[in-house]
């Protein structure tokens, strides 16, 4: 019977076309609606690393202790980042199977091509085991090693766009790069890679990744200074900020088992028990580690907003599936007579439900299609207004096609089974006297 | 085939009730072509309404080819309605969208009838009321009198064990009535059995009975001279 009520359907589709139309209509325009706010949702609070976000871990040290310091701090009173002190530190226990140290560092480039002009780049500084860590793909070459980090070897891994705009995309292994009157040689190249959001330096979640990237050790020796910092009290010059209570470098680390984070845990408490028996600290300081989510939850990712919006577009969302439930009851009730005699001749409510639910499902999922295009046209919109950070946010890709066409489809029959129940239970005697 | 006995049939609002059948009792045998008669509003297509298992009725027992249909759920009450009757209706109550062969099919595709077998039955069906040339038109490229064809055809398709009729000329001018009346009665000269509701005296004395209703009750049981007399005389 299922392919009969699928003709049927497609039947019913054609009969009272403009009824049809606008119920297609109404649907269409509540999924576009609530769909291109859905999608700048799940861009905001999708999983930018989902192979690996439960193995990758940021720690945290209460240094400010009570009271804490000047700047923004977590909801615990924490710094998001570590002192220079505690992030080498950690650096040279090796406690993890991978760790990274990390600060931003923007800089600008001197071309050698005396065609091309400076220009601004984003500069990380960071550690080898970066790139194995996060699984950054290379196009050519590979990260630095753990030598060439303990050695201050001058080398760096440019973008892919960097690449193009320096070299025009050939293979650069081996050329030199000039920031700040240094010279650095392209060890790697990497391929299109952009983590959204850039869970590893949430300041500019939704940046663009660096162009280049270089040795920690290297950008200290070389006094390349910071971006966001954050002290317990004002510090003078460069070397204060190394020694100081100045929380400004992020810390990652690669923990692939359950038994290495609760290790990792503990040797953060005895870190930070450590710190406090050698005087740093007068208090008991806390220690957190926190993975992917947990960080981005942590961190408020989703502005309340945007959750707003998209509750705001849902319930526009209602208000069409409302619109589409009564045009849907016009509809069947300008199909009494058929319904009556197909009554009559043998069909059971049940299959007069079935059949009237199997046409609002499709006229859903026609709404649904119809709802993609318009979300499409949204998120285009959208893109002509927006940076070119925030684009990246903005894309369907086959999940949104996939949740569009399915809440269409459900939201119709959800909203159909009104008018369908209404319409099965008809008294068909009642309606046949009259025909 | 068609047993009433004490049959009521009340419609109730909050300040009265209105009965459309009262203590009604009738009985329709095996081959029977049975006429029913009255004024408007006597209750006659209350009957059939209730005698097709369209309608429930208050009281009262209702047999139908030996089924006590008091009771039973819809899903039973459709099944026996599809497999054991078949409607003529006077507005021939064609689906518009469908063509002639798509609504011959319907009763058949609710009975989940194979594809092979619905396309034989069809074919018959059409065959018997001499329209097999029409098999891909629209309800609406007919006649009258061969939509009134069409919709015998639907009926006898499904091999029902009665055949309900409503009036079923009364949309149709005196040529078109006289070719779908002889219809009725060849299919009632073949072992048919027939009920038909009128309130045309001319209509109704081409039965084999009569069964007259006024206020809904059976208030004379008679049968037509002409046609007792040609019954009697096949005898």
């Amino acid at each position: 019977m299922f392919g009969y009520y699928t003709t049927l359907a497609v039947r019913g589709l054609r009969s009272q076309a403009a009824l049809t139309l606008l119920i297609i209509v109404a649907v269409g325009v509540g999924i576009g609606a609530s769909m291109t706010t859905l999608t700048i949702y799940r861009g905001m609070a999708a999983d930018p690393i989902p192979e690996k976000s439960s193995q990758l871990f940021t720690p945290q040290i209460d240094n400010f202790g009570p009271g804490g310091g000047e700047g923004p701090a977590g909801e615990d009173g924490l710094q998001d980042r570590l002192t220079y002190t505690d992030a080498v530190a950690l650096l040279r226990s090796h406690a993890a199977f991978r760790q990274a140290a990390m600060y931003a560092t923007p800089r600008v480039l001197m071309p050698t091509d005396p065609k091309l002009r400076p220009f601004d780049i984003r500069v990380r500084a960071t550690s080898g085991d970066f790139f194995a860590m996060f699984d950054v793909p290379f196009l050519y070459g590979t990260g630095w090693t753990s030598r060439d980090d303990t050695d201050h070897a001058p080398v760096v891994v440019i973008s892919r766009d960097l690449n193009d705009r320096l070299f025009a995309g050939t293979k650069s292994l081996g050329k030199s790069l000039t920031l700040d009157g240094h010279e650095y040689r392209i060890v790697g190249v990497l391929d299109r890679w952009q983590p959204i959001p850039r869970f590893y330096d949430l300041d500019g979640a939704f940046n663009m990744p660096e162009d280049v990237f270089l040795p920690f050790n290297v950008a200290i020796e070389r006094r390349m200074d910071f971006g966001n910092i954050n002290c317990r009290k004002a510090v003078g010059g460069f070397d204060d900020i190394l020694s100081g209570e100045c929380d400004w470098v992020h810390f990652w680390v690669e923990l692939p088992t359950a038994a290495a984070v609760a290790e990792y845990r503990r040797f953060l408490v005895n870190y930070a028990a450590e710190q406090q028996r050698s005087g740093r600290f007068q208090w008991t300081a806390r220690t957190r580690l926190r993975d992917v989510r947990e960080w981005l939850d942590y961190h408020h990712l989703v502005s309340n907003e945007v959750s707003l919006l998209v509750t705001v577009s849902f319930s526009f969302l209602f208000v069409c599936l409302l619109n589409a439930a009564g045009l849907m009851l016009a509809k069947l009730v300008g199909r009494t007579s058929e319904i009556s005699v197909r009554r009559a001749l043998g069909a059971s409510r049940r299959a007069i439900f079935m059949q009237c639910l199997l046409e609002a499902g499709l006229v859903g999922i026609v709404g649904g299609l119809l709802g993609l295009l318009l979300t499409n046209l949204g998120i285009n919109g959208l893109r002509s207004l927006v940076s070119e950070e925030g684009r990246a946010l903005l894309h369907l890709d086959a999940v949104d096609v996939g949740i569009a066409v399915a809440l269409g489809a459900v939201a119709t029959i959800v909203a159909g089974i009104y008018p369908t129940w209404r319409t099965a239970r008809l008294q068909p005697a009642r309606h046949l006297k009259t025909l | 085939m068609l047993q009433m006995t004490a049959l009521s049939k009340i419609y109730r609002t909050e300040v009265v009730e209105t009965y459309a059948l009262r203590d009604f009792s009738m009985e329709v045998k095996e081959g029977e072509f049975v006429a029913v008669t009255g004024p408007s509003g006597s209750g006659k297509t209350t009957f059939l309404t209730i005698a097709g298992l369209l309608e429930e009725f208050t009281s009262g027992e209702y047999r139908l080819d030996g089924v006590d249909v008091r009771g039973l759920n819809d899903q039973r009450r459709s099944r026996l309605r599809n497999e054991k009757i078949g409607f003529i209706f006077q507005a021939f109550n064609l689906i518009g969208d469908l063509n002639v062969q798509e609504n011959i099919e319907v009763p058949l595709r609710y009975r989940g009838v194979s594809g092979a077998e619905r396309r034989k039955s069809v074919n018959e069906a059409l065959e018997r009321v001499g329209l097999s040339a029409r098999a891909r038109h629209y309800p609406s490229e007919l006649s009258g009198g061969q939509q009134q064809r069409v919709a015998i055809a639907r009926a006898l398709a499904g091999r029902p064990r009665v055949l309900l009729a409503d009036e079923p000329t009364g949309n149709l001018d005196s040529h078109m009535a006289r070719g779908v009346i002889e219809l009725i009665e060849e299919l009632h000269r073949d072992g048919a059995t027939i009920v038909m509701v009128t309130h045309d005296p001319e209509l109704a004395v081409r039965a084999q009975r009569e069964v007259h209703v006024v206020d809904g009750q059976v208030v004379d049981f008679m049968a037509p001279p002409r046609l007792a007399a040609g019954i009697e005389a096949r005898q």
